[in-house]
This record gives structure tokens, sequence and C-alpha cells, in this order.
């Protein structure tokens, strides 16, 4: 994403320890990237806290979603997104998965000395922009400078917030024999915009992350089925990891069909060449949902309406056992358990 | 996506497993026991487990997952060799990615990264050497790793170094040689295996005639095969033809990659760099013979081994370790005492449960075990 960037004083230089200082130097840098950056009422008021009315809440439903996440990616940008895009979509789509309105976000960041603020602009209006599209704010902040090599230029944490409508149980634990597993789109684009973008590997290839918010679409698919069984994103560990957590948490089996599951060619290609398995690869904006098969249909049709689910489908079922379980129906006549990685995903050696 | 899909057809699939129910149905007045076919090499095991071919055959198949994963039968001195090279101060190691779980006797390489060794891993030696470009004030070692298939790449390298005058650039070769370790595995007077399917990208380097001994001195079938699913299917259809007529030969399955000759600049490239060793350690399976390659004299200033003092201290498998003989087929991996309880992917002990090519570590992860002994 490459937004025009205000002039600010900071223009072309760099960070340094005394931005982290406490004096003139750090109210600068935070009166000028981060305030008028992210451009939020309740930031604007500079207290310590933000404050919010807990009757506007309520009126959204009856619990309180929140959730946190450190965001730490090399490179800070990639093909489709940057690091700002993925510590907000990341935090939205944890409170949205669980059903809940995301609401409001912080932000910290842990910035290593010499970096660009060029960069930490161009980072805060990404922050910026992926909030306002997905209709949340940031409302509170913090900001630690390091010294050089303390940390790998830039760190985020995000923390958010969300209310949870009265009609909505989605847990892990629920998912039941009979109901249908069902994705949002292609599997793996994130985990290989990645790798390509390390350019380590001179691949030549034509990926980009999937990062996005899934809020609406989640809202949207909240309204024509409010009992959704599970849902969650599947992020680090991929698919796989996910549905590992269903399958043990319900003790319940869910069976794959590998023909049924959208991967990309390119992403296809980049596994096939390097031997990694798209099914354990990242996503950064695509939920997996366990619901009831009668809800399956219209699901689907509404989720292909919407920009962030026109590859919607139904990629498996849930099955009595065996219990705790992942199996894959190759497409090739076989079946595969698919289960959690014990360590990282390596490449093998030929 | 092409040249890929036509090698996975479930079509094909079905008429080449129905061929192999035939034969095998056939073939079972006659059998007192399970035909055994050896699938030799990890790319293989990989493949049988990631499309399920097992469940596709008949029960008097069975296949036997063989010691061709250069990752699980490192041993732990080795690794630890590694390790002691890895922490020299002005050293970059560099390795293929599933050589970096493998246990030494203290630690893996990914453990020694996180003590602060400069580890980096690379999907080629050209890649390491690349990195000896960028840091002349480093010295950048290749973990050379691998049967024939890996050697060229590694010689190659060497050529390249020394052409380009690359002063800082070194290869810890660990390569081993295929030939002397399936002779190992013939060689076994627990051995009761009656047919293989032999390493095709071996193959593809050394030719179709280093295996003719197999056919002709022990009377196996063996069949040269690919790495695609169907590619698998046929080969076993093309040995059980074989048992069924009564003739061993050596046939070559994976006729698209592999050349009765092999491939003579690669053979080049390995003849002008190494040389046999006497012996090489296996873990899983012991010493065994001429069973691996070190660096010629004439290459010594390329040769780690020679530019650093490496420990070479051997450590004995542990005890209670079978997989020696689930690799020679005697024993099934959930036959092993320890197998699932105290070997584990998490916490390997034996040669096969290390990576997931080791066929104790493809039957642990697809919960094979669960099934068998239920």
């Amino acid at each position: 994403m490459s937004l025009p960037l205000a002039k600010t004083k900071f223009s072309g230089k760099t960070i340094t320890l005394s931005h982290g200082a406490g004096g003139k130097a750090m109210h600068d840098l935070i009166k000028e990237i981060f305030i008028a950056g992210f451009d939020s009422p309740e930031l604007s008021l500079l207290e310590d806290q933000a404050r919010f009315d807990l009757n506007e809440l309520t009126k959204l439903g009856n619990r309180l979603a929140m959730t946190t996440d450190s965001y730490v990616v090399d490179p800070l940008f990639f093909p489709g997104g940057d690091i700002g895009k993925l510590a907000v979509t990341g935090t939205i789509n944890d409170l949205a998965v669980g059903g809940a309105i995301p609401l409001y976000l912080t932000c910290g960041m842990i910035i290593e000395e010499g970096f660009p603020i060029d960069d930490l602009q161009r980072i805060v209006a990404s922050m910026k922009a992926t909030a306002d599209a997905a209709g949340v704010r940031i409302v509170t902040g913090d900001t630690k400078i390091v010294p050089r090599g303390a940390a790998d230029k830039l760190f985020i944490n995000t923390a958010g917030i969300g209310v949870i409508a009265k009609s909505s149980n989605i847990l892990a634990s629920r998912a039941m024999a009979g109901d249908v597993v069902i994705i949002n789109g292609y599997i793996g684009d994130h985990g290989a915009a990645i790798v390509d973008a390390r350019g380590e590997l001179a691949l030549e290839i034509d990926v980009e992350t999937d990062c996005q918010p899934l809020n609406d679409l989640i809202q949207q698919m909240l309204a024509v089925c409010p009992d959704i069984h599970c849902m969650r994103d599947a992020t680090r560990g991929g698919l796989a990891t996910v549905l590992n957590e269903f399958a043990m948490s319900s003790n319940i089996a869910i069976q794959l069909e590998q023909t049924k599951i959208p991967v990309r060619e390119e992403v296809r290609g980049v596994c096939e060449v390097l031997g990694l398995d798209p099914l354990y690869l990242a996503n950064e904006g695509k939920l997996v949902a366990v619901v009831k098969q009668e809800d399956a249909d219209k699901l689907i049709k509404l989720m292909r309406q919407h920009p962030a689910g026109k590859n919607s489908c139904v990629i498996g079922n849930v099955e009595a056992s065996p219990q705790g379980k992942v199996i894959l129906a190759t497409g090739f006549g076989g079946n595969r358990i698919i289960d959690m990685l014990v360590g990282e995903q390596l490449p093998r050696i030929c | 996506m092409k040249f890929v899909d036509e090698f996975r057809d479930t079509g094909k699939a079905k008429s080449l497993t129905k061929a192999i129910h035939k034969i095998a149905q056939s073939l079972a007045p006659k059998l007192t026991k399970p035909l055994q076919i050896m699938e030799f090499c990890g790319g293989h095991t990989h493949t049988i487990f990631r499309y399920g071919i097992e469940q596709m055959l008949p029960d008097n198949i069975e296949m036997v997952h063989g010691p061709g994963c250069p990752v699980c039968v490192l041993p732990m001195g080795r690794v630890d060799d590694c390790i002691a090279l890895a922490e020299h101060p002005d050293v970059i190691f560099t390795t293929f990615g599933d050589a970096m779980r493998v246990p030494g006797s203290k630690k893996s390489l990914l453990q020694a990264k996180a003590d602060g060794a400069d580890i980096r891993m690379t999907y080629s030696p050209m890649d390491a050497l690349n990195l000896a470009r960028k840091n002349p004030d480093k010295e950048v070692i290749f973990f050379g790793l691998g049967f024939e298939t890996t050697m060229p790449s590694s010689a190659f390298t060497v050529l390249q170094a020394e052409r380009e005058g690359i002063s800082n650039f070194s290869l810890f070769c660990n390569h081993i040689t295929t030939v002397p370790t399936i002779k190992a595995v013939l060689d076994s007077p627990d051995m009761q295996l009656d047919g293989f399917l032999a390493p095709g990208h071996v193959a593809m380097v050394i030719g179709e005639r280093p295996f003719d001994f197999i056919a002709l001195d022990y009377h196996k079938p063996i069949v040269i095969t690919g790495f695609e699913p169907l590619d698998i299917l046929q080969s076993l259809w093309m040995v059980l033809q074989q048992i069924e007529q009564g003739r061993n030969a050596v046939e070559n399955q994976y006729t698209r990659i592999v050349h009765a000759n092999g491939n003579t600049p690669a053979l080049e490239a390995i003849s002008q760099v190494f040389e046999i060793r006497e012996f090489f350690e296996w873990r899983g399976l012991g010493s065994i013979d001429h069973s691996g390659v070190r660096m010629k004299e004439s290459y010594a200033a390329f040769d780690a081994e020679k530019k650093f003092a490496v420990p070479n201290i051997k450590i004995a498998d542990p005890k209670s370790c079978q997989c020696g003989e689930v690799v020679k087929g005697v024993i099934k991996p959930w036959d092993c005492k320890i197998f699932g309880s105290k070997c584990n992917p998490e916490n390997p002990m034996g040669a096969l449960m290390v990576s997931s090519e080791g066929a104790c570590a493809a039957y642990f992860n697809n919960g094979y075990h669960e099934r068998k002994t239920a």
C-alpha cells in the first residue's frame, strides 16, 4: 500500500533513543506521527487511557470480548500488505471469529533505534486505513525505543475490544457429527507471499498476502445463521492446526476432501518446489467455520457475494470418530491423518 | 498444475490398483508370507504416506520403508561435529532445512542456532557460495548431505569456488552412497525382501547399471521409480509382474528423467571432487563399508574437515532402538519397544523418528499405530 505521506518535521529522519526518553522529542513524535496518523477522538484527548460509554456498548450485545496479539513479521513490507495492516487485521479477526463486533484497538510499538520515520509514518497510515475500512478505532497507544540490536526494526502489539451479541455462542468445542466445515477462500497465500518477500529463495511468483479484516463478512454470516458452532481464523499453523483444535476440543473427527480445498496454482507451485504443505501455511484473512449441514448452502451463497468470501466453499464434514483426528481424503484414493506440526515446517532435502 | 496433476490422476490410480490386486490374487496361493517390497528412498516413503498408497494395496503386499532418508541416518556424532563447526565465532554454517531438527548427543542445529551459532537454512550449496561471496570476512561452511542425488550440486559448488578463487567457502562432506547400503541390507541374515523400488533421483545421476547386482547376484526384481503417486503404483505393478513371471531384472519406470547411463557431467564432477571412504557410520545400521565419500586431497582447501578441527566423536545409538530391524522389514515400526512412548517426533531416539520421511515418524504422524494396536 503506498499512501502519500503528510510532510512532517520528521520526514527523512530516523528514530533515536531521544524519541523514547519522555521529553520534547518524544512528545513531538507522538503528536505528529501517532495522534495525527491515527486521528481518533479518544487518542486526541491525550489522556492516559481511552474511555467508553457503557450504554453504547450494551446496545450491541451482552458480552465484551478482548484479545491481544504481537506482530514481528519480517520483512515489514510484503506483497499486498505490511506489518501495520497485519497488526490491525489480526486483532480484528481474533475478535470477529468469536462473534464479536470489533470496536477499539490499542497500539503498542517497540521500535529499534535507527528506524526510518518515513517507514513508521507509512505503517501508521496503513493501520489507520485498515482500521477505518473495518469500522474500528485505534484509541490508545504506547511507544518504546530500544537500542540497536535489542529488537528487529519494529514490533507491534495490538489489543482489541469488541461486543458479542446475545444470540451467538461460537466455541471450538461445539462441532457435532453431521456438521460441515467451510472456508472463505484460497489457503496459504500469506505464507507463500512472506516466503517470497524474504527473497532468500529467488522465487518468481506473483502471490499477495490474503491479509483482510473479516468482521463485516462474519457479521453478515451471523445475521443469516446465528448458530455458527465453531469459527477461528487460520493464521500460524494454517488450516490444519485450526481443524485439529476443533477436533480435539469437540472430541469428533473431521474428514476433509483434498480436491475441495482451494489452493492457488502459484501457492501449490511454491509448495511443490520447496517441499511445504499448504495446509500448514499461514493465512491472515481466512476463517474456518463449522456449521450445521442445513445452514451450509445459504451461508456459502451469502459469503460468495462478499469481497472477503468470493471463493467460499465446503471443504469437509464432521464425523463421530476417530475422535480428535483430522483425516484427509487425498483425492488419489487413500486417506492420511493431518496432525499438528511438531515444530516449524522445514523444507525437505530432496 | 501441468506436469504434476497428470501423475496424480485418480482414474489411472484406480486401474493400476486394480491390476496390482489382480496379480496379488493370482500370486496368493504360492505365498507363505506377504510379499515385502522395499522402497529405498525417503522421498518415496513421503509420497506413499502423503497419498495414502498403503491403504490402496492388497493385504499380501507390504511396503518396507528403507534406509534412504539421509537426514534420518545421520549419526549423532556427525550432528555434534556440525554444531562444533557452527559454534566457531567466524563461521556461517549453512544446511538443508530438515537437517536442523536432527538431535545430536546434546542438542540439534536448531537449538545451537538459538544458543547463538550463525546457522542458516539454504536450498542449494550455490546459495551458500553466494553467502561466502557476500561475507568475505567469514568462513561459510555448507553441510553436504544426501546420496548421489545431492552429491553433484556439492561437487559443482566446490569446483565453482575453485574457479572463482573463493577461499572462505568449505564443504562439510557427509554424502553417502546408495549401492553399498542396499548391499548391506541384502546381506543381512534376517532380510526377507522380495523386491525393490530403486531411488529415481539417484538413478538419474548414476544410471541403471549400478543396480544390476540386485537382479543378477541377489535375484530380486528392482524398478527405478519416480516420485509421484502414479509412479509408485506403476512401479509396484512392474515389480509384481516380474515376480509373477519369475524374472529378476532392473527395469526403469522413471524414463522421463532417468537415462540408462546416468548423467555424465554430474558423474565427472563427483569423481573429480570426491573419493570413497573406507566406511561410514549410519544411525540405525552401524558402520557400512564404502558407504560414504570424502573430498579428495586436491580439494583440501575446500574441505571443512581439513580446515577445522572436527571432534569426530562416535556416539553409539541408544540400545533400545530397533531402527535397523525396521528398515530391513524384520519388524514393523509399532513393534519396536519404544515406538511412540520413549521415541516420538518431539523427542526422537531413533533414526526413523527424526524426519517426516522416516518410517516411524510417518507411521506415528499418520496415527497408524493406534489403528494397528486397537
